[in-house]
C-alpha cells in the first residue's frame, strides 16, 4: 500500500498527488513512468511521473480525469492508501548535449514536459517552453514552467489567456524568427505531437515525443503498448516511452488508443454512479 | 496385487459443452477410491524409470506406494522433498513426455497416470492439512531471487527449507509468475498457486511484489544490500509479432496480453475494470501451450468459433497432447498446415479477417522436423474478427542492460551453466530467462539445480 501525502487540484478535472514511494523516489529521472491500480479490484495503468523526491522519499503524479480509473483515483484523499504503485518504468528522457530546448506541452501533458524542461533548466540549457491549453482555467503548472524557462509562451484556443492558436503556430513563429533548436521535445495529445513532428520535420529539427499508450505490466511482457516506430514495431514501455517524433506513426497510435472506447464510456459511467451513491449516503 | 489394468483410471471432467462457456477447472481430480485404485497399477520397478524422467527427481514409486496405502500425507512429504509446487506440477506437467513416457505399464496399454496422482495428493494435503510448515532455523545468509514464477519460487523454497532469508522480487502486483498471469484459471486455479506460496512465506520466504528489478533496483544493488547471491528468473520476455501487414490493427493481441488481461486482472469478468474485446471469431497463431491456452480462453470469453492456425502439422504441434484433446473437445478449429500472410483491417480499424496460405511439409529443418513450405495459389481469407499471436517471446533486455558482465547468448538468453550459474560470480540463473520459452516443470528444474549450486557455494561445502 502507498500513502497518499498529499492532493491538490490543479483545474476542474486535472489533479496533482504525491505518493509516498522513497525507493522509487531514489531512482526517478523525467521521462520514466509508474505504474498504478487504486485497490484490490483495480485495472493497472501507467502515469509519467510529474516530480520526484528522493530526500523526501515521495514520488508525485498529475492526473486528468478521463476514465473510471483516474476517476476512482480521483476520490482519494490525503492520507489515504492506494493500492499497488510500480516504477521508475520506461526510459529517462535522453538530455546530453542539448544546449537549446523547446518544450512543448499540451493540456495535462504539461505535467510531463515540466520535470524534463527543469532538468534541462539545471543542466543549463537555454528552455523555450510552449505550453497550450482550450482556455485560461485549464492552464496548469504556470510558475513552475516560468521557474525553469528562458521563454514561457502560453496558447489557448480562445485566446482567454496568451495567445489565441496552437502550440505549433507559436512554435513556426519562434523558428522563423530565428531561434535554433537543437530538439524539441513534444508532450501532449497525439495529434498536437504529430503536427509538432510535422512542423519540426519541416524545419529538419530533432524531435521527441513521449508515448502514452494502453499498457498492462510495464514491463515488456504484454506487448500491448506496441507502436510503429521506423516501421518497426517498438515497446513503449521497455523501448520508451521517449521515441523519435519523426518516426512514430502517430495514425496508427491514435487508432489503438481508441480499442476499449465504449467499455471505458460505460466503467466511466458506472464509476460516477457508484462514487455518487457512496456520496448521498 | 497390482492393478493390471491397461487403462488408467479416467479423471473426472467438466463436460466439453458446459466447461467450454465457464472458466472454472476442466478436470476435478481423483477421488481416494481412484488414486488408490491407479496406484496400484505402478509395479514399483527396481530401476525406476520414471523417477529419470522427472526433471526434479521426484521418489515416484515410493510417494504412489504410500498411496496405496491410503497414506496421502506420507505421499504428499515425499513429493514435497522434491517439488515445492506439487499441485502445480500435477496439473500443468508435460508427464506424456517425461515420467510416464518411461513407465513400464506403458509398453503394453497405458502408464500409471503419474500426473493425475501427484495432483490428488497435492490437493488431499491442501484441502485437509490446516497446519503450515515451519521456518527451519535460519543460518543468517541472505539470497535474492528476481522473479517469482516457477524457477523462482522453486529456488526460493528449496533455499529456504535449508535456513537461508529468501527475498523475491516480483514485477507484478501479485506473485505467480506465468501461474498467475499466463496459466488459465480453467487449467489451473489462481487459489492453488496462492496457497502453494503460502506455503512458501511460512517457510520464510519474503516476496516483494512490485518491484522491478534492473529499474527499482539492480542486481549490483543487491549485492550491496547484503544478499550473498541472486537468482534470476524473469521469465520469458517479450512476445513475439510475425512482422505481417495489419498486426497493430485492433483486434491484434499478443497471446500475453490476451491472457493477462483475463487471467491476472480477471477481464472476464463482468464487473473487471480492466477491458477486453469479446471476438466473434477468433484466429490463434502457433500450436504450443499458450495457443491452447488462449484459443480456449477466447471460447469461454464466448466466441462462435476459435481457430488454431499452425504451419505445421498435427504431429508437430508443440502442445501438451491433453491440452489439444481438451481444445478439440471444446470446439477449437485446427487450421493446421496454414500460415498467415496478412491481417486485413475492416470497419474503424478493427479486424475483419486473415488472409493465410496452404502449408506442405519439406525436408527436415535444423530442429529436426519438417519444414513447411507454402504452397503457391492456396491463399484464402480466414473470416476472423480477432488475431491473437501465440508465437513465442524473446528476452526481456531490462536486468542484461542493467547489469555488468552478465553474459547472454546473441538471442538475448542469459547464459548459464549447468549449475545455473552465469558469467557473474554469484549470480545464478534459470527458466525461460536462460532457456527461452518453455515449460513450468523445466524452469523448476533449473531453480532447484540453482538452489543446491548456491547452497554449495554460500555455505562453502
Amino acid at each position: 500500500m502507498f500513502k497518499i501525502v498529499s492532493k491538490e487540484s490543479l483545474n476542474p478535472t486535472v489533479s496533482r498527488m504525491v505518493i509516498e514511494a522513497p525507493e522509487i523516489a531514489k531512482k526517478a529521472q523525467p521521462g520514466q513512468f509508474i505504474i498504478l491500480r487504486v485497490d484490490e479490484e483495480g485495472e493497472r495503468i501507467p502515469l509519467t511521473i510529474a516530480d520526484y523526491d528522493a530526500s523526501a522519499g515521495t514520488v508525485t503524479i498529475i492526473y486528468q480525469i478521463v476514465g473510471a480509473t483516474t476517476k476512482l483515483l480521483d476520490s482519494k484523499s490525503e492520507g489515504e492508501y492506494i493500492q499497488d504503485f510500480v516504477g521508475p518504468l520506461g526510459k529517462p528522457t535522453e538530455t546530453e548535449g542539448i544546449k537549446k530546448v523547446a518544450v512543448i506541452g499540451g493540456g495535462v501533458g504539461c505535467a510531463i514536459a515540466l520535470p524534463v524542461a527543469k532538468k534541462l533548466h539545471e543542466l543549463g540549457a537555454e528552455v523555450h517552453s510552449v505550453v497550450g491549453f482550450r482556455n485560461k482555467d485549464l492552464v496548469i503548472l504556470s510558475d513552475e514552467f516560468t521557474a525553469c524557462s528562458d521563454k514561457y509562451l502560453i496558447m489557448t484556443d480562445d485566446g482567454s489567456i496568451g495567445e489565441k492558436g496552437l502550440v505549433t503556430d507559436a512554435l513556426r513563429k519562434l523558428i522563423e524568427s530565428g531561434e535554433k533548436y537543437d530538439e524539441v521535445i513534444a508532450i501532449g495529445p497525439l495529434i498536437m505531437m504529430k503536427f509538432v513532428c510535422k512542423l519540426t520535420k519541416e524545419f529538419g529539427i530533432k524531435t521527441t515525443v513521449s508515448m502514452n499508450p494502453i499498457m498492462i505490466d510495464g514491463t515488456g511482457m504484454c506487448g500491448g503498448c506496441r507502436l510503429t516506430v521506423g516501421g518497426k514495431v517498438k515497446f513503449a514501455c521497455v523501448d520508451g516511452p521517449d521515441f523519435d517524433g519523426h518516426e512514430v506513426d502517430f495514425d496508427e497510435a491514435m487508432e489503438r488508443g481508441s480499442m476499449y472506447k465504449e467499455f471505458e464510456r460505460h466503467r466511466y459511467e458506472d464509476t460516477c454512479n457508484l462514487l455518487n451513491k457512496a456520496e448521498a449516503n | 496385487m497390482p492393478n493390471m489394468s491397461l487403462k488408467k483410471n479416467e479423471m473426472p471432467h467438466q463436460a466439453p459443452e458446459i466447461r467450454s462457456r465457464n472458466f472454472e477447472e476442466v478436470a476435478l481430480g481423483y477421488t481416494a477410491e481412484q488414486a488408490i485404485d491407479e496406484a496400484k497399477r505402478c509395479l514399483n520397478c527396481k530401476n525406476r524409470p520414471c523417477v529419470s524422467g522427472c526433471p526434479v527427481n521426484i521418489a515416484i514409486p515410493d510417494f504412489i506406494a504410500r498411496v496405496a496405502e491410503g497414506d496421502f500425507e506420507g505421499a504428499y512429504e515425499i513429493i514435497t522433498r522434491q517439488s515445492s509446487l506439487p499441485a502445480v506440477c500435477g496439473r500443468v506437467c508435460p508427464q506424456e513426455s517425461q515420467c510416464e513416457k518411461n513407465c513400464v505399464r506403458g509398453i503394453k496399454g497405458e502408464p500409471v497416470a503419474i500426473g493425475r496422482l501427484e495432483r490428488f495428493v497435492a490437493d488431499y494435503h491442501n484441502a485437509n492439512c490446516t497446519t503450515l510448515p515451519v521456518a527451519p532455523e535460519s543460518n543468517g545468509k541472505r539470497v535474492a531471487v528476481i522473479g517469482s514464477g516457477p524457477s523462482g519460487l522453486t529456488c526460493a523454497g528449496d533455499l529456504a527449507k535449508k535456513g537461508y532469508k529468501v527475498t523475491v522480487f516480483e514485477a507484478l502486483h501479485v506473485a505467480g509468475g506465468v501461474l498467475v498471469y499466463g496459466i488459465p484459471e480453467f487449467r489451473l486455479p489462481k487459489a492453488i498457486v496462492a496457497k502453494e506460496i503460502e506455503t512458501l512465506k511460512a517457510l520464510g520466504v519474503e516476496i516483494k511484489t512490485n518491484s522491478v528489478v534492473g529499474k527499482l533496483v539492480s542486481v549490483d544493488e543487491l549485492f550491496e544490500q547484503g544478499f550473498e547471491a541472486v537468482f534470476i528468473g524473469s521469465g520469458a520476455g517479450l512476445p513475439r509479432f510475425m512482422g505481417i501487414e495489419g498486426e497493430n490493427l485492433k483486434g491484434v493481441y499478443s497471446a500475453n496480453e490476451f491472457l493477462t488481461r483475463i487471467n491476472l486482472m480477471k477481464a472476464y469478468r463482468d464487473n473487471s475494470m480492466t477491458p477486453i474485446f469479446h471476438a466473434k471469431k477468433v484466429a490463434v497463431v502457433g500450436g504450443g501451450n499458450v495457443a491452447m491456452d488462449a484459443a480456449r480462453s477466447a471460447l469461454r470469453l464466448g466466441a462462435d468459433e476459435v481457430y488454431i492456425v499452425y504451419r505445421r502439422g498435427e504431429s508437430e504441434l508443440p502442445a501438451r497432447a491433453e491440452e489439444v484433446e481438451h481444445a478439440k473437445e471444446e470446439g477449437v478449429i485446427f487450421k493446421l498446415l496454414t500460415n498467415p500472410k496478412r491481417i486485413l483491417k475492416g470497419e474503424n480499424g478493427f479486424v475483419c479477417g486473415m488472409e493465410c496460405v496452404e502449408m506442405g511439409l519439406g525436408e527436415p529443418d535444423a530442429s529436426g522436423r519438417r519444414r513447411p513450405i507454402e504452397i503457391e495459389g492456396s491463399e484464402f481469407v480466414l473470416d476472423v474478427d480477432c488475431v491473437i499471436m501465440a508465437i513465442g517471446t524473446s528476452p526481456n533486455p531490462l536486468i542484461k542492460s542493467t547489469t555488468e558482465g552478465l553474459a547472454t547468448e546473441k538471442w538475448g538468453g542469459i547464459i548459464a551453466d549447468e549449475s545455473g550459474l552465469t558469467s557473474r560470480e554469484n549470480v545464478y540463473a534459470g527458466g525461460d530467462a536462460v532457456t527461452g520459452a518453455a515449460t513450468v516443470i523445466l524452469a523448476m528444474g533449473a531453480g532447484k539445480t540453482a538452489a543446491t549450486a548456491i547452497d554449495k557455494k554460500l555455505s562453502g561445502k
